[in-house]
């Protein structure tokens, strides 16, 4: 059965005749057929109803499909129209004529290449123009804060938390649900609450070995926080790939005279990997976003990509953000990729799901 | 277990090396209990430095001010004595005096007389003055009547209101900051009111973020139900792909999606564009929808959306499609079907997405800074001024401990209803 089998008449016949209207209210041909689409999109996923359908009904679904499509496009043009804004090549934040027509003039990367070239004492030098921009670009000393410490919070979390999601899926752990809710609070309360008590606590001298002048403006106050962050999305994850555990695989494991460690390598560990891998790429990520703990406990030498963003949007608001953030957006892609195909695994092994 | 045993069951059974069975397997639990809580332990004391302490510290904070005393040791002693009527005695302000000589040579932060009128300034606004000059005049006063002399200096040092403030703040511990918290304050005789109405601004700013917060989560249901049901009815194939389309925003950083929103609805941004292109609007009359409460609304939606829509959809994709065929099948309207047989079975859904998006919203900072305004800033972006521009800690500190009790009683709740296990992501 063809799609076009699925219309009814009198659903072209509408389709048609608010084209028709748009055009004359628009006056334009680009808004009439972005006007179909959307109103057209649903017409064409209109799924067969059963035979007692009655037009209302028919009606009503496709409304709802149109709610629908509406939606998504809600959820998703914002996060995809930051990718063409950020080839502007007029320091705006909105599409130009230019771009509207699709002249090659009005697009460039020379936001792509600010992203370098801002902060650098003399862009133009030949020789040393690397050290300059590794030592100077704002935006590059940034990125490398902000690897630096969502690398260090994410092993610390993923550790902490993994060790932590063991013992709370055994079955005699004690006071179980009110330790995990303490585990999970980090997600819960507020991020200003969490960051004021930080600011306060780590600025105590004499407190922390190391450190006589507390943590504040430490790289591992920062590191600290943003591992206590990452700490619930790893124990939620590790926890949901040790239900429904086989608890006999260990007896036979241990019967077949494997130790304790040789156990957790080769028996729990291959089972809970995709489960700690998710987990760490959410700690990586909260902590790759994370900007204010950051602005409470660090200085301003620790300057990370979403702090960097929050100033240049409060202050002097530039393309640049726009590239900086489709860079982001295409490494969350790569993320939830990973995640999926992770998923896809894990659900494999445990034999979730057939294939 | 019970204590009685089988009836014809030998009285004690005993392991192989003559230990009680009992007394064996409980020795067994208890390991493996210890085991488990073992595991457990880094990460409590981990979280015990980080988070757990830190919290305490700042609820400290919000009822520890030891200023009073530390400026004014002897003072603080002598006028807890005090019983309020008249002026305190000719003794109580020669101590006075000389613990104001004392402190004007102390440069000490914490302990100087401008830390002491800041104090004094938060219960009574515009005294500040008083101490300052006071503190430049009082060494001249070398001998008594100490009360004349400094009531000589300025006449408001015969005003009983200083007196018994400087009585109530002599004490390390003080609930004036949540009072402060609240819109109350002390009048002159030492009586609980509520501030002068033009002045309060805390509790009308609790309970606009309450609002919006409510506001936001009801649109967010109204926006995530249809969407959840949609993913939940497809034929998997496509609902992954469409999954991908709810998954997208969720991961992209807050800081993007944020920037995103203020690129879309700027007056010269993309929505705005599309309703002027397609004359919905004319060119004057382009619409401000960012930088208010407007755009904290919908910034605000878009990304909490998800957070609505996996628990919705986890739990809608649990109830089987026959049961409104049934329902139709003996009869029933499909709306009729839909309210009796359908959304029923979604309301656990419902109570974790909304108290997962509502415990969220209170507690948002980021979006309503960037593209709030001044209309549409939250209860947490007044805490956050008040640590790092107003320099109020303790106030700060009263307002956080508010919000974080709110917050808490939404999370019990949340664990009563839903519990915190069935927390999933994708």
């Amino acid at each position: 059965m063809s799609a076009l089998d699925k219309l009814p008449a009198p659903g072209y016949i509408a389709f048609g005749v608010a084209c028709v209207i748009a055009y004359l209210f628009s006056g334009t041909l680009v808004a009439t057929i972005g006007f179909a689409i959307i109103i057209g999109l649903p017409l064409y996923f209109m799924s067969d109803l059963p035979p007692y359908a009655t037009w209302l009904e028919k009606f009503g679904q496709y409304i709802f499909l149109l709610i629908c499509t509406m939606i998504f496009i809600f959820l998703i043009t914002p996060v995809l129209i930051i990718m063409p804004l950020s080839f502007n090549s007029e320091p705006y934040f909105s599409f130009t004529q230019g771009m509207m027509s699709l002249d090659p003039a009005a697009f460039s990367t020379r936001w792509y290449q600010d992203i370098m070239l801002f902060g650098m004492n003399d862009p133009n030098r030949v020789d040393g123009w690397w050290s300059d921009m590794w030592n100077n670009a704002t935006w590059v000393k940034a990125a490398f804060n902000s690897f630096k410490f969502a690398v260090l919070a994410t092993i610390m979390a993923t550790f902490f938390g993994t060790l932590a999601a063991l013992g709370l899926s055994r079955p005699e752990m004690p006071w179980r649900s009110a330790i995990t809710s303490l585990l999970i609070s980090p997600m819960i309360v507020p991020l200003v609450i969490t960051a004021t008590g930080m600011f306060f606590f780590y600025a105590k001298k004499d407190t922390f070995p190391f450190f006589p002048d507390g943590l504040i403006n430490e790289d591992l106050g920062i590191v600290l926080a943003h591992a206590t962050l990452g700490v619930p999305f790893v124990i939620i994850t590790v926890t949901a790939t040790l239900t429904g555990f086989d608890n006999s695989l260990i007896r036979a494991s241990k019967s077949l005279g494997a130790n304790g460690w040789t156990t957790f390598r080769r028996v729990i560990m291959p089972l809970i990997l995709p489960g700690m891998i998710s987990g760490a790429l959410f700690a990586f990520i909260t902590s790759l976003d994370e900007v204010v703990a950051v602005i409470f406990l660090a200085d301003v030498h620790q300057v990370t990509i979403p702090r960097q963003m929050f100033s240049g949007i409060r202050e002097q608001i530039s393309p640049t953000i726009l590239a900086v953030a489709t860079v982001l957006v295409v490494i969350s892609i790569a993320l939830l990729t990973t995640l999926e195909l992770l998923r896809r695994r894990s659900e494999r092994l445990r034999g979730l799901s057939p294939g | 277990m019970t204590d009685v045993a089988a009836p014809g069951a030998p009285e004690n059974i005993t392991t192989s090396d003559g230990v009680p069975l009992k007394v064996s397997l409980a020795r067994a639990t208890r390991r493996q209990r210890m085991q488990a809580l073992l595991l457990v332990l880094p990460l409590l004391l981990f979280l015990l430095v980080a988070f757990v302490l830190p919290i305490g510290e700042m609820l400290f904070r919000s009822i520890y001010s030891p200023i009073g005393p530390d400026v004014l040791p002897n003072f603080s002693k002598v006028i807890q004595e005090w019983d309020g009527e008249d002026l305190p005695p000719e003794s109580t302000f020669e101590v006075f005096v000389k613990d104001m000589t004392a402190a004007r040579e102390s440069n000490e932060i914490g302990k100087t007389v401008g830390n002491l009128a800041t104090r004094v300034n938060y219960e009574i606004p515009g005294s500040r003055g008083l101490f300052t000059k006071s503190a430049r005049k009082v060494k001249n006063i070398t001998e008594g009547p100490y009360k004349e002399a400094l009531i000589g200096l300025d006449k408001r040092w015969e005003d009983q209101h200083i007196w018994r403030t400087l009585q109530r703040i002599s004490s390390n511990y003080t609930m004036s900051f949540y009072l402060a918290a609240t819109d109350r304050k002390y009048d002159e005789n030492n009586d609980i009111v509520m501030a002068d109405p033009l002045y309060q601004i805390y509790l009308p700013i609790m309970g606009k973020t309450l609002w919006l917060s409510a506001l936001i989560t009801f649109i967010c249901l109204l926006v995530a139900y249809p969407v959840s049901y949609l993913l939940a009815t497809l034929p998997l194939r496509t609902s992954n792909l469409l999954m991908i389309m709810v998954l997208l925003p969720f991961w992209t950083s807050l800081l993007v999606r944020t920037t995103a929103w203020i690129a879309m609805l700027q007056t010269e941004g993309i929505v705005n564009n599309i309703l002027v292109f397609t004359r919905v609007i004319s060119e004057e009359s382009r619409i401000q929808m960012i930088y208010n409460q407007t755009g904290t609304i919908v910034a605000m939606v878009h990304i909490l959306l998800p957070f609505m829509i996996l628990p919705l959809y986890s739990v809608m994709k649990t109830i089987p499609p026959y049961y409104m065929r049934a329902a139709r099948s003996l009869g029933a309207t499909g709306t009729y079907s839909f309210v009796k047989v359908y959304f029923p079975q979604t309301i656990p859904g419902i109570a974790a997405g909304t108290l997962l998006v509502f415990i969220l919203a209170i507690g948002y900072y980021i979006t309503p800074a960037l593209v709030g305004g001044s209309d549409g800033l939250l209860i947490s972006n007044l805490i956050a001024d008040h640590i790092k521009k107003t320099l109020n800690w303790s106030l700060g500190s009263a307002l956080g401990a508010i919000l974080l009790a709110i917050v808490l009683i939404f999370y019990w709740i949340y664990n009563k209803l839903v519990g915190v296990d069935n927390l999933k992501f994708g």
